[in-house]
C-alpha cells in the first residue's frame, strides 16, 4: 500500500513539474543563461546597472518604445534606479507628454507624475513596460535578444526582416547594439555584454519594480512560517502522545 | 446533531453562554464543532479539507480588497492591476496571493478529491456529501476562469474567447446562447463587466455550499484510511474509535497547514509568475491571437479531453459539440461515483486489484495535463485521446466490473484495533483504550 501510495505521489510531483516546465519554455529561440545581479532569494537590483540601462533606454529603446504603465516618479526608488529628485525632473523634462489642457495633439514637457510617452514609431513596437514578464524566459530573454543578431536577413512585403537566435527566426526589429553604442555617464565601458545587461536589468525593474520589497517580505515570511510549523509540529507531537503511547502515560 | 453519539452541550447556569445559548444554540454548535468525534487513524492525506477552507478565506479576502483598486472595463482593466501592482501598498502581495492562491486552492482540491477517490470517501452514507463536493469543485472552476479574464491581457481574451464559444457548438440554441453569454455579438466590454460581478458573487456560493458540505460530513462522520465505520453504539464505544477535533486535530491540520503555506509563499515571493503564462502580460488585443492558447494549468487536463475529440461521435455528434459534452461529462461522472462503485470495500488499501488502477487513475490525470499544454501536434492528440478513453473507462467500466470480481483483502474489526496495532499499543484490557481516547477538557 505504501509503495503504490509513493509511486503515485512521485508521479504526481513529476506530472505537475512537466507541463509547468513546457510552459516556462514557451518560446522556440534558443537563450544565453545570462546571470543579473537580482536572481535567486536574495537578488536585489543594482543601482548602478539600474541607471545605465536607464541611458540605454533613453538613447536607443525611446526612439520606438513607449512605458505607459511606468511614471518618471517611480525612477526615484530606493530599490530601483535611485536617480535624485533633481536628475528625475529632468529627465521628465527630456520627454514631450501630452498636454491634456491644450489642444488635441498639443504637447508640454513632462513633469515626475507623468507616465513615459508612447513615441510615434512605424510597425507598433511593443510598449516596454511590462515586456520582461510578457517574455518566456523574462530578463535572460531580452539579454539573448540583444546579442542574438546573426546578421542574416531577408525581406518579406517589403520589409526587412531580421535572423535572431533568441528570437528562434526572423523579426522586424534590427540590430540596436554594434558596441560603444552609450557614453555611459559612470565611465562604465559600453561593450555589447554590457549594454545588454544594463537594458535588461534595466526593463526587468520597469517590469517589476517592487521585487526587492517582495524577496526581503519573502524570506521574512518563510522563516516566519518555518518557525511556526517547528513549534506547532512539537506541539501536535506532545498532544498526540497520551494516545499513541498511552504506556507512557498510565 | 450527527449520527455519531456525542456529549450534549450542558453550560453552567447563570453563565452568559447559557443566556445566549437558551436564546440562539450557537454555544451548541461550536461546541459540537471543537468536540466532534473524528477518527483517531486519520492520515496526512486527510489535512486538505482544513487548508480549502484557509483558502477560500484568503482568496475572499484578498478578491474583496483587490476589488477595491480594480477598475473594470476594456481600457481601465489592465492598466489598474498595473496600478495595483506598482502603486498600491502591498499591491503586489495582495495581487500574486490572489493569483498563486488560486492555484494553490486548485492543488489542494485535487489532493482532495483523489484522497477521497482513494479511501471511498463517496460510498454510501456519504453521496450527498460527495455530490456537494464536486458542485464546489465545479464553482470553483468556474470562478477561477472568470477570474483569470479580469487582468483583460492576451491569454485573458482569448480564453475567455474560447470558452465562451464552446456554448456555440450546442444545437439549436448555441449561438444565441454565446451570444448571451458575451452581452454582445463578441467578447467586450460588456463580457469583461459580467465576469468582474459573477467572479464576486461566485465565491460566496462556494462558502454556502461549504457550509452543506461540512453540514453533511458532521451528519455521517469521517471517512478513515481503514475505511471501517466509527462504532456508534454509545458515547464509550465512539470514545474508543476518536478524538475529539480539538485539540488533535487542530494542530495537526495546523502543521499541514503551515507546511503547504510554506510551499505557497515560495511561489508567491519567488516566483509569482511561474504558473501563469506570459502573454497575459500583454494587454488584450482582439486583432492579434497568441501561438499558443493555453488555458491555467489547473484546467489542463479537461482542456485536453476537450480537445482529444477530433472527429465526430456516433455518426451524429458533430466533433466540437463532442469535445464539449466529453469535457463537461469527465467531471460530471465523478457526481456518479457512488453508484458505478460496485466494491463494498470502502478503502482501496484492502482493494490489491483496484488500486493499480487507481494508480493508472492518477498518472492520466497527469498524462493529460500534459496533453492539455503542448500544441495539439505530433502525439500529442493521441495521448490526449487515448488518456480520455481511460478517464471514462475507469468509472464507466473498471469501477464496476473490478468491484464485483476482486477478493479484498481483510480489515480490522474497528478503527481501535487499526490505531494499536499500528502504534504497538498492548491492549492489556479495555480500559487502555478508554485511557487513549479520553478527550481533552
Amino acid at each position: 500500500m505504501k509503495t503504490t501510495i509513493k509511486s503515485v505521489l512521485v508521479a504526481a510531483a513529476l506530472g505537475f513539474a512537466l507541463p509547468s516546465a513546457a510552459l516556462a519554455a514557451g518560446g522556440k529561440g534558443k537563450l544565453l543563461g545570462h546571470e543579473f545581479s537580482f536572481d535567486g532569494m536574495f537578488g536585489a537590483y543594482d543601482q548602478g546597472e539600474l541607471q545605465r540601462g536607464y541611458q540605454v533606454y533613453q538613447n536607443i529603446c525611446a526612439n520606438c518604445h513607449g512605458m505607459k504603465h511606468v511614471p518618471f516618479r517611480a525612477l526615484a526608488d530606493e530599490d530601483g534606479p535611485g536617480f535624485g529628485e533633481a536628475e528625475v525632473k529632468a529627465i521628465a523634462a527630456y520627454y514631450e507628454v501630452p498636454d491634456e489642457e491644450g489642444e488635441p495633439g498639443d504637447t508640454r514637457p513632462g513633469k515626475p507624475f507623468d507616465y513615459f510617452p508612447t513615441p510615434d514609431a512605424v510597425g507598433n513596437p511593443p510598449d516596454m513596460s511590462l515586456l520582461a514578464k510578457a517574455r518566456a524566459g523574462g530578463a535572460d530573454y531580452i539579454y539573448s535578444l540583444m546579442l542574438g543578431y546573426t546578421g542574416e536577413e531577408k525581406e518579406t512585403a517589403g520589409t526587412i526582416l531580421y535572423e535572431n537566435t533568441a528570437y528562434g527566426g526572423y523579426l522586424s526589429m534590427g540590430p540596436q547594439l554594434y558596441g560603444d553604442d552609450v557614453d555611459y555617464t559612470d565611465g562604465t565601458e559600453p561593450t555589447m555584454e554590457q549594454v545588454a545587461n544594463d537594458i535588461s536589468a534595466f526593463l526587468m525593474w520597469a517590469a517589476e519594480p517592487k521585487m526587492v520589497e517582495r524577496k526581503q517580505a519573502g524570506v521574512w515570511s518563510i522563516a516566519f512560517l518555518i518557525l511556526f510549523a517547528t513549534l506547532v509540529y512539537f506541539t501536535n507531537r506532545k498532544i498526540w502522545a497520551k494516545v499513541k503511547h498511552p504506556e507512557d502515560h498510565s | 446533531m450527527g449520527t455519531i453519539p456525542q456529549e450534549h452541550y450542558e453550560p453552567k447556569e447563570g453563565t452568559t453562554s447559557k443566556w445566549i445559548n437558551d436564546r440562539l444554540p450557537i454555544m451548541g454548535m461550536m461546541d459540537h464543532l471543537a468536540k466532534f468525534p473524528t477518527p483517531k487513524n486519520l492520515n496526512y492525506a486527510y489535512i486538505f479539507g482544513g487548508i480549502l477552507v484557509l483558502f477560500l478565506v484568503i482568496q475572499i479576502i484578498t478578491g474583496i480588497t483587490l476589488a477595491m483598486h480594480y477598475q473594470v472595463g476594456e481600457d481601465s482593466a489592465f492598466r489598474s492591476v498595473e496600478h495595483i501592482m506598482r502603486d498600491v501598498n502591498y499591491g503586489w502581495f495582495l495581487r500574486y496571493a490572489h493569483a498563486n492562491g488560486a492555484s494553490f486552492f486548485f492543488i489542494a482540491v485535487y489532493a482532495h478529491i483523489f484522497r477521497g477517490l482513494y479511501y471511498g470517501s463517496y460510498k454510501a452514507p456519504r453521496e450527498i456529501l460527495w455530490i456537494i463536493g464536486v458542485l464546489i469543485y465545479v464553482v470553483m472552476m468556474a470562478t477561477a476562469f472568470m477570474g483569470y479574464v479580469l487582468p483583460w491581457g492576451q491569454m485573458s481574451f482569448w480564453g475567455a474567447k474560447v470558452i465562451t464559444s464552446l456554448f456555440g457548438a450546442i444545437p439549436l440554441v448555441g449561438e444565441s446562447l454565446k451570444v448571451w453569454l458575451w452581452g454582445g455579438p463578441f467578447v467586450g466590454e460588456a463580457t469583461l463587466n459580467r465576469m468582474f460581478s459573477l467572479h464576486y458573487l461566485l465565491p460566496f456560493v462556494i462558502a454556502g455550499l461549504t457550509v452543506l458540505h461540512i453540514w453533511a460530513l458532521h451528519h455521517v462522520g469521517n471517512t478513515n484510511p481503514t475505511g471501517v465505520e466509527v462504532r456508534k453504539t454509545d458515547i464509550e464505544t465512539v470514545k474508543k474509535d476518536t478524538v475529539p477535533f480539538a485539540p488533535f486535530y487542530v494542530t495537526k491540520d495546523l502543521f499541514a497547514i503551515l507546511l503547504f503555506l510554506i510551499a505557497f509563499a515560495f511561489f508567491l515571493y519567488f516566483a509569482p509568475n511561474y504558473l501563469g503564462h506570459p502573454d497575459n502580460y500583454i494587454e488584450a488585443n482582439p486583432l492579434a491571437t497568441p501561438a499558443h492558447i493555453v488555458p491555467e494549468w489547473y484546467f489542463l487536463p479537461f482542456y485536453a479531453i476537450l480537445r482529444a475529440i477530433t472527429f465526430d461521435l456516433f455518426w451524429i455528434i458533430p466533433a466540437k459539440l463532442g469535445g464539449v459534452l466529453a469535457m463537461f461529462g469527465a467531471i460530471a461522472i465523478l457526481a456518479f461515483a457512488p453508484w458505478l462503485d460496485t466494491s463494498n470495500v470502502r478503502s482501496t488499501s484492502y482493494r490489491p486489484i483496484y488500486r493499480w488502477w487507481f494508480a493508472v487513475l492518477v498518472i492520466d490525470f497527469f498524462v493529460l495535463m500534459w496533453a492539455g499544454a503542448m500544441p495539439a501536434e505530433g502525439i500529442v492528440p493521441m495521448v490526449s485521446l487515448l488518456g480520455t478513453i481511460y478517464w471514462f473507462a475507469h468509472f464507466l467500466i473498471i469501477m464496476p466490473v473490478v468491484g464485483l470480481i476482486e477478493k479484498p483483502l481483510p480489515r480490522p474489526d474497528s478503527i481501535e484495533q487499526a490505531f494499536k496495532q499500528k502504534h504497538d499499543i498492548i491492549d492489556e484490557s479495555n480500559t487502555a483504550g478508554g485511557v487513549a481516547a479520553q478527550p481533552a477538557e
